[in-house]
C-alpha cells in the first residue's frame, strides 16, 4: 500500500521547470533511491514533497494528505503533513542553539505535546539506537559529520514519521560510516518506515535501496526495481 | 551640558538663529549709529577696537534674544549695557553666543572681553573672574497658581512640595538651602520658560526665579501670580577672565559715570525694568559704599576642590543611580518594543511593514533631544507624563528604532536551513520564532545590542533638558559650584566607565559561554 503517491509533479523555478511530469509510489516500508547527478532535480523533489516549495503542476498524497499546485501547504494541510513525513537534510540543519538530545525532543515537546521527560527519554533512546548516546549533551557544532547526521535522523524520527525523506546522506560521511547508515535504513524500513532518498553514491544505493529512479534534466529515465 | 534657554514662541526662529553665522546688524535708532556686533563664530583674537560681549540669546526678553523682526540681530537691555561699555571703551560691540551655564567658563577662557547675560552676583564667581560692580538689584519672587496665591507665600509653605528653578542661580542656592530647611524639592530647569507652564500644568507647585523673569512668566501665562514676598536678592553684573581686572576697572568706571548721567536708568526704563530697588543701589555705588554680596546667598566662601570632591560624592552617586535605573528601564523597553517593531518588519502583512518602517526612518532621522522635547513638553496638554516617565519614553522607544533594525538583520541572518527543518518538524511560523529564530538571532544581536546599551547609558545625559538629574547634570551643577570641570568631570568619566565596563564584560561572558 503506497505511502506516497506523486503524479505528473512539476516544480518551476522562476520561468524554470526543474522538475517535469514526475510520477512514483512509495510503499510502507519500502526503500526507495532517487539517483542522478548534480542538478538534475533530485532535492527539488524532495522539498516538494516535505512541503518545502510550492509545486506547479501535478498532485502529491502523503498517506491521504495532498499537496495541490499553489503555494506551500498551510493550516490544517500542514499540520497533518508533518505528522506524517520527516526530513533529513543534506548539511543535517542542526538548531545550533540547542545540544544533540535537546534537537530531539524539542519537536515532541512543542509539537505533540509529550511530557518534556517522556520525550527526552524517547531521544535519548533513539540517540543510543543511533550508537551517539554518549554525545547527547554535545552542542551541534562539538559533533563530527556523522554525528550530527545520526542527531538529524534521530531527530527526525522522535516524530514518528510514516515516509522520511534524506537528501544525499552520505555526503558528510566516511566509507566505513556509510555501511553503518546503510544498516541503520535497512532497521528503519523493516520497522514499517518507508524511505524515499536522493542520492548520487551508487556503492551506497545498492546496499539500501529496494528500487532506484534515476532522474536526469528534471525528468525520471529509468525505474529499476533492486 | 548644553543650556536651552528656550523662549516659548517659535522654536524654529530659535534653531534657525543658532545657525546663523553672520549678520550684520546695526543697534535700534535711540542709541545712535554704533554698531553692537552680530553673531559670529568663535575668534580667539579679539581686536583691540572690537569689545567682544558674551551672552545666551536663548535666554530671551528682556535680556538678549533674537530681533523678532530681524533674527540676525539681538536686542535686550544687555545689548544696550554692552553698547554703553563699548562706546565708553570707544571700541565696537560684537555679540558672541554662548550656552548660559558655560559663560563662566568662557569668560575664563577669554573666549568673550565681558559676559553680560542677567549673570548673577555670587562670592564663586567673584573668586574666580573678574567681576563688574553691580548694574541691576533684582529680588527673588515666588511664582504660584492664582488658586494656591494663599496657601504658598513662602518657601517654608511649601514642605515636600516641588519647586522649579533654573540651574545654576542664586535661586537654585536658596531652593538647595531650602530643600535642608524645609524639604522643599527643587526641579531643575535648563531655561525659564517651561519652569511656568509647567507650574499651570501642576508639575511643580511653586517657580522661584528672579523678579524679571518672573514677570514675564505671569505675563504669559494666565492663572499665575507673584508673591509679594521677599526670598532674596541679587545683582546683576559682567563678567571678565581673573586676570582681565584693568578692563574690568574701565568698565566699572563707565557704569558708575552711567548711573550718574542717567543713561543706565534710560535703558532699563525702555524695558520697563526700573523700580525704587535701583535709584538706591546706584546712590550706593556712587557714594563709595560696597554692596554686600547678594543676600541672603546660602553657599559659604568657596572650598577646595577635594573638600567639594567628598561633599559631592554622595550625590554624584545618587545622580549615578538615576542613570543606571534609568538607562537599565529604558534598554529593557528599548528591547521590548524593538523585538515587537523587528517581528512586525519581518512577519507582518504589507501594510503593517510600511508603518513600521516609516516608524523607525523618522524615530532615526530626528534628534533624540527634539523627541524629548515634544514628549515632555509638547504633549504635555494631552497627557501630562512625570518627568522620568518621559525621559523613560523618550529613550526606549528612540532605542527601539536602533533596536528592532538589529534584531529585523538578525532574524534575517538565521540560515534558512534551519527555518526548513525547524517547519518539517512541524513548529508552527510562532513556534519557528519563539523556540529557534529568535533564540539565534539574539545571540548576532548581543555584541550590537551591548554597544546600544553603552551608548542609551551616556545618552541619558540627555534626559535633564526635562529636569530629570542624572550624572552629567549632577556633574555640571558640580562644575558650576567649584568654577571647574577637572575633578568633575574625571569623577563623573570614572562613574560612567564604572557603569559601563562591566556590562561589555558580560556581553564578552555571554558570548563565550554560548559558544562553549
Amino acid at each position: 500500500m503506497a505511502v506516497l503517491e506523486v503524479a505528473d509533479l512539476e516544480v518551476t523555478r522562476g520561468a524554470r521547470a526543474v522538475v517535469q511530469g514526475i510520477s512514483f509510489a512509495v510503499d510502507r516500508g519500502e526503500s526507495v533511491t532517487i539517483m542522478g547527478a548534480s542538478g538534475s532535480g533530485k532535492t527539488s523533489v524532495l522539498r516538494a514533497i516535505a512541503g518545502l516549495d510550492p509545486i506547479a503542476a501535478g498532485g502529491i498524497d502523503v498517506d491521504g494528505v495532498p499537496i495541490r499546485p499553489g503555494r506551500t501547504p498551510g493550516g490544517q494541510v500542514r499540520r497533518e503533513l508533518y505528522r506524517r513525513v520527516g526530513m533529513v537534510f543534506q548539511f543535517h540543519h542542526l538548531f545550533e542553539h540547542l545540544t544533540a538530545l535537546h534537537n530531539v525532543w524539542l519537536a515532541p515537546v512543542h509539537v505533540l505535546h509529550q511530557p518534556r521527560k517522556v520525550a527526552e527519554r524517547r531521544a535519548l533512546e533513539l540517540l543510543e539506537q543511533m550508537g551517539i548516546g554518549a554525545r547527547a549533551h554535545a552542542m551541534p557544532h562539538e559533533l563530527s559529520g556523522g554525528e550530527a547526521q545520526r542527531v538529524a535522523i534521530a531527530r527526525a524520527l522522535a516524530m514518528g514519521p510514516q515516509l522520511l525523506l534524506m537528501d544525499e546522506p552520505t555526503a558528510s560521511l566516511d566509507p566505513a560510516r556509510r555501511g553503518d547508515l546503510a544498516a541503520i535504513l535497512r532497521t528503519l524500513a523493516g520497522g514499517g518506515c518507508a524511505l524515499l532518498i536522493a542520492s548520487h553514491d551508487e556503492e551506497f544505493v545498492r546496499g539500501c535501496a529496494d528500487r532506484v529512479l534515476t532522474m536526469a534534466e528534471g525528468r525520471i529515465h529509468r525505474g529499476v526495481t533492486g | 551640558m548644553k543650556a536651552m534657554q528656550n523662549t516659548d514662541h517659535n522654536m524654529n526662529t530659535r534653531v534657525a538663529l543658532v545657525c546663523v553665522v553672520a549678520g550684520v546688524w546695526l543697534l535700534p535708532d535711540y542709541f545712535g549709529p554704533a554698531e553692537a556686533g552680530h553673531y559670529e563664530e568663535q575668534n580667539d583674537t579679539q581686536s583691540q577696537n572690537e569689545l567682544v560681549w558674551g551672552g545666551d540669546a536663548e535666554g530671551g526678553s528682556p535680556f538678549v534674544e533674537a530681533d523678532p523682526n530681524d533674527p540676525t540681530r539681538v536686542v535686550g537691555f544687555e545689548v544696550e549695557v554692552a553698547g554703553l561699555l563699548a562706546e565708553g571703551l570707544g571700541r565696537v560691540p560684537r555679540f558672541l553666543q554662548a550656552g548660559f551655564t558655560s559663560l563662566d567658563a568662557a569668560a575664563a577662557r577669554g573666549d568673550f572681553d565681558v559676559g553680560l547675560s542677567g549673570i548673577e552676583d555670587s562670592p564663586a564667581r567673584q573668586s574666580r573672574l573678574a567681576v563688574t560692580i553691580p548694574y541691576y538689584q533684582f529680588r527673588e519672587v515666588l511664582t504660584v497658581r492664582d488658586a494656591d496665591a494663599a496657601t504658598y507665600r513662602t518657601l517654608s509653605d511649601l514642605r515636600g512640595r516641588r519647586v522649579a528653578t533654573l540651574g545654576a542661580t542664586l535661586a537654585y542656592d536658596l531652593l538647595v538651602s531650602a530643600q535642608s530647611k524645609f524639604d522643599v524639592q527643587p526641579v531643575v530647569y535648563e531655561d525659564d520658560v517651561h519652569p511656568y507652564t509647567d507650574l499651570l500644568l501642576g508639575r511643580v507647585d511653586a517657580v522661584l526665579l528672579d523678579y524679571v523673569l518672573a514677570e514675564r512668566g505671569v505675563r504669559r501665562n494666565p492663572g499665575l501670580v507673584n508673591q509679594p514676598t521677599d526670598v532674596g536678592t541679587g545683582y546683576y553684573v559682567g563678567i571678565t577672565a581673573s586676570g582681565n581686572t584693568a578692563l574690568r576697572d574701565r568698565m566699572n568706571a563707565i557704569l558708575l559715570q552711567a548711573m550718574k548721567d542717567g543713561r543706565l536708568e534710560a535703558i532699563f526704563r525702555r524695558w520697563k525694568m526700573w523700580n525704587d530697588d535701583q535709584p538706591r543701589l546706584y546712590a550706593k555705588l556712587l557714594s563709595g559704599e560696597k554692596t554686600s554680596e547678594s543676600t541672603e546667598q546660602p553657599s559659604a566662601a568657596p572650598v577646595s576642590g577635594w573638600d567639594a570632591a567628598v561633599r559631592y560624592l554622595p550625590a554624584l552617586g545618587r545622580a549615578a543611580v538615576v542613570t543606571l535605573v534609568l538607562s537599565c528601564l529604558s534598554m529593557a523597553l528599548a528591547v521590548a518594543a524593538g523585538v515587537l517593531i523587528a517581528s512586525g518588519r519581518v512577519y507582518g502583512p504589507p501594510p503593517v511593514r510600511t508603518l513600521l518602517t516609516a516608524w523607525v526612518e523618522l524615530i532615526r532621522g530626528t534628534p533624540l533631544l527634539l523627541q524629548l522635547f515634544v514628549l515632555y513638553f509638547g504633549l504635555a496638554v494631552v497627557v501630562d507624563l512625570p518627568a522620568f516617565v518621559a525621559a523613560l519614553l523618550g529613550l526606549g522607544l528612540n532605542y527601539a528604532a536602533y533596536e528592532s533594525e538589529i534584531y529585523r538583520g538578525a532574524l534575517e541572518a538565521v540560515p534558512a536551513g534551519q527555518l526548513d527543518a525547524a517547519r518539517t518538524l512541524g513548529l508552527s511560523e510562532r513556534q519557528t520564532l519563539v523556540l529557534v529564530r529568535g533564540p539565534q538571532a539574539f545571540r548576532f544581536a548581543l555584541a550590537p545590542m551591548t554597544n546600544d546599551f553603552v551608548a542609551l547609558l551616556k545618552d541619558s545625559s540627555l534626559v535633564s533638558v526635562i529636569t530629570v538629574v542624572e550624572l552629567t547634570k549632577e556633574t555640571s551643577i558640580f562644575a558650576a559650584n567649584i568654577g571647574s570641570w577637572l575633578l568633575p568631570g574625571a569623577m563623573c568619566a570614572a562613574m560612567y566607565l564604572a557603569l559601563s565596563l562591566p556590562l561589555a564584560r558580560l556581553a564578552r561572558r555571554l558570548e563565550r559561554g554560548w559558544k562553549r
